[in-house]
C-alpha cells in the first residue's frame, strides 16, 4: 500500500518508477502483479480522439469606449460565440460553424472550418478575427467592434470540455445500401468497413474502470498543458455492464475537463472536419493513475484483448434511438485492421489515434520522471458502478399552450 | 515500352461508348483497369493501368482527347501532409489500393505513392485535411 503523498515525495527526489499502461502489461506477466505493485509508482494513460463536447471560453478585455458583447452577437473568425454571460466573457463551442457555411445543404457538407479549427489556431498563436454587434448602454455605449487579437492579448483563455475521454465506445457499421456519413467517419454500406473509438488499453477510463484514482481535481496532460478533472462528464453512465474484470463492455463513464488554454499546444487540440456532419476537437488528454495497491496496477494492466465493444449499426439502429448490439469485439482484434461480422471479413480503421495515445503517455511519464508533475489527490470521487445512475433519452412531452384570456 | 497510370473522366453521352476496347484495339495497347466507377447516361470514371510502345501511348491519350475524355495522370494526383496527419487510421480501411497502410506493431499510417490510383476516397474521410489533390 502506497499513499499519493509517498509517490510525490520520491516524484520530488527523482525516484519514482513511471511506466506506460502499454508497457506495464508487459512487466506484470513478466513479474506478476504483487512486486510490481510494490516496484511500481505511476502509470500513465493518454487518449488523442475527437471529442464534441469540448470549448473554450475567454474573457477578451475591455474595448474603450466599452462594449457589451454579453447580450449581443458574437465571432471569432466568423465562428458564432455564445455571449451569454458578462461583458466581455464569450464562449466557444468546437462544433460551431459558420453562418454562411452550407452545412449539409450539399450532401455530404465539408465543414472546412469551425469552433475547433478556432481554437487550434488560437493555441499556434495565430491572430483571430473578434467581431460583435450588441445594443449600447450608459455604461457600455459602443455597439459594433471589429478587432484583431491572439491569445497573448486576452486576459483569461481556458479550455472547458463538458465531456471528454469517454471510457469505451461503439464500433459503427452500416448495413443500408448506400454510404453514410456520421460522427464515426464514413460507413460504406453492406459492412463495407468498421470504425472505432478508443485508445482501448492505454486509454485513462478503461485502466481506472471503477475511478478509484480518477476524481475531481486530478491534474492531467491536457492539450500539451496541465489541467483538472473538473466533473463527472455529460452522459457519465458508469452502470452498464461490465466484464469479469470490471471493464465496462459498452461507453460508460467520462469526465470534463479545464485547463489553461495558454499552456496548451496545437499538436494536441486538432480542428477536426467529419464530411457529411460537422466540425469538432481532437483533444489529447493523459491521466496518470497513482499504483495505490494491487488493485490499481492489476487494472492498469488491462489489455486489448480484455476489453470488449459493441458493433453498432448506423444505418438504422443508432438514429431511431434502438437497442442492439450486432456483435461484441476485442480492441485487439480492432486492431488488426479487420473484424469477421456475418461470416464476411469486415476492414477496420480508428477515428482515434493510438500512436498519439502512446506518446501522450510517454510525454506525462517524462514530466513526471523528471519531477515536473506531481499526482494531485481527488477531491470528490466520481459515481461508480454502485451509484445507480441511468443515462436516459429525452421523453419529449406535448407542449399545451394556454388559451389567450 | 512505357506504362502510365492514367484517370478517365467520361461526360454523360460517352459512357455507353466502347472506350477501352478502343484502346486496345486501335492503338495496340496493353489496359488494366484498376477502378471503375460509371453511370449511364450521368458520368463515368475510369482509372486505368496503360501499357505500350510511348508512339501509340501518346495517339492513345490524343484519340481520348479528341472524343471529350478528360485524362489525368496518376500518382502525383494525391499528396500526403504528414504534418497535419494524427494517424488516426480512419483513412486506411477505404484506400482500395492499401496505398495508405498501418504498421500495426507502432499504429503509424504510412503512404506508399506508387500504389495510389488517386481515387480521392482519402481526401473525403481525412479529418484533417492530411491528405490533398495536387492541382
Amino acid at each position: 500500500m502506497k499513499t499519493i503523498q509517498e509517490i510525490n515525495e520520491k516524484i520530488k527526489k527523482g525516484k519514482a518508477v513511471v511506466l506506460t499502461a502499454e508497457e506495464i502489461i508487459g512487466f506484470v506477466e513478466k513479474k506478476g502483479a504483487k512486486r510490481v505493485a510494490e516496484e511500481v509508482d505511476v502509470v500513465t494513460t493518454g487518449t488523442f480522439g475527437p471529442m464534441c463536447s469540448s470549448g473554450a471560453y475567454f474573457n477578451v478585455g475591455h474595448a474603450k469606449p466599452r462594449i457589451k458583447i454579453g447580450g449581443g452577437k458574437a465571432y471569432l473568425n466568423d465562428v458564432p460565440v455564445y455571449t451569454g454571460f458578462a461583458a466581455v466573457d464569450i464562449l466557444l463551442g468546437a462544433t460551431a460553424v459558420p453562418d454562411d457555411d452550407p452545412r449539409n445543404a450539399v450532401f455530404p457538407g465539408k465543414f472546412p472550418y469551425g469552433g475547433g479549427h478556432v481554437i487550434e489556431e488560437l493555441v499556434a498563436g495565430k491572430e483571430v478575427r473578434l467581431t460583435a454587434t450588441t445594443y449600447g448602454t450608459d455604461c457600455y455605449p459602443r455597439k459594433k467592434l471589429e478587432t484583431r487579437i491572439t491569445l497573448d492579448d486576452m486576459n483569461e483563455a481556458v479550455l472547458f470540455n463538458p465531456r471528454n475521454c469517454y471510457q469505451n465506445y461503439n464500433v459503427a457499421v452500416n448495413l443500408s445500401d448506400r454510404p453514410i456519413y456520421t460522427y464515426m467517419g464514413v460507413l460504406q454500406p453492406r459492412l463495407g468497413n468498421a470504425n472505432y473509438c478508443s485508445a482501448g488499453q492505454l486509454s485513462p477510463l478503461l485502466c481506472d474502470p471503477f475511478y478509484r484514482t480518477i476524481g475531481v481535481g486530478t491534474r492531467i496532460f491536457l492539450g500539451g498543458g496541465t489541467g483538472y478533472v473538473a466533473w463527472q462528464g455529460t452522459q457519465h453512465s458508469p452502470c452498464v455492464p461490465r466484464t469479469d474484470l470490471g471493464v465496462p463492455k459498452t461507453a460508460a463513464g467520462t469526465i470534463a475537463v479545464i485547463g489553461d488554454l495558454k499552456q496548451m499546444d496545437p499538436r494536441w487540440l486538432r480542428g477536426t472536419s467529419f464530411r457529411g456532419y460537422g466540425v469538432t476537437l481532437t483533444v489529447g488528454i493523459g491521466v496518470p493513475i497513482p499504483i495505490l495497491d494491487e488493485e490499481t496496477l492489476a487494472q492498469t494492466a488491462v489489455r486489448d484483448e480484455d476489453i470488449v465493444a459493441q458493433v453498432v449499426d448506423y444505418s438504422e439502429t443508432y438514429p431511431q434511438r434502438e437497442s442492439g448490439s450486432l456483435a461484441e469485439v476485442s480492441y485487439a482484434q480492432l486492431k488488426t485492421g479487420e473484424i469477421s461480422l456475418d461470416g464476411k471479413k469486415v476492414p477496420t480503421a480508428s477515428f482515434s489515434s493510438y500512436a498519439m495515445a502512446r506518446e501522450i503517455a510517454g510525454i506525462l511519464k517524462d514530466w513526471i520522471q523528471k519531477g515536473e508533475f506531481l499526482l494531485s489527490e481527488y477531491v470528490q470521487q466520481l459515481p461508480s458502478s454502485d451509484s445507480g445512475i441511468v443515462f436516459k433519452g429525452l421523453q419529449e412531452k406535448p407542449i399545451r399552450f394556454k388559451k389567450a384570456v | 515500352m512505357t506504362t502510365t497510370k492514367v484517370v478517365l473522366r467520361f461526360p454523360p453521352d460517352l459512357t455507353d461508348q466502347p472506350v477501352t476496347y478502343n484502346l486496345i484495339k486501335e492503338y495496340d495497347l496493353m489496359v488494366n483497369i484498376l477502378r471503375g466507377h460509371i453511370i449511364p447516361k450521368e458520368e463515368g470514371m475510369l482509372v486505368l493501368e496503360v501499357t505500350g510502345k510511348k508512339k501509340q501511348l501518346q495517339r492513345g491519350m490524343d484519340y481520348l482527347a479528341k472524343i471529350g475524355v478528360e485524362t489525368q495522370k496518376l500518382s502525383k494526383d494525391i499528396r500526403w501532409l504528414k504534418d497535419l496527419c494524427t494517424h488516426c487510421t480512419a483513412c486506411t480501411s477505404l484506400c482500395p489500393t492499401h496505398a495508405l497502410s498501418v504498421e500495426r506493431n507502432t499504429m503509424l499510417v504510412s503512404f506508399e505513392k506508387a500504389d495510389c490510383i488517386a481515387c480521392e476516397m482519402c481526401v473525403t474521410v481525412c479529418p484533417y485535411s492530411a491528405m490533398e489533390v495536387q492541382v
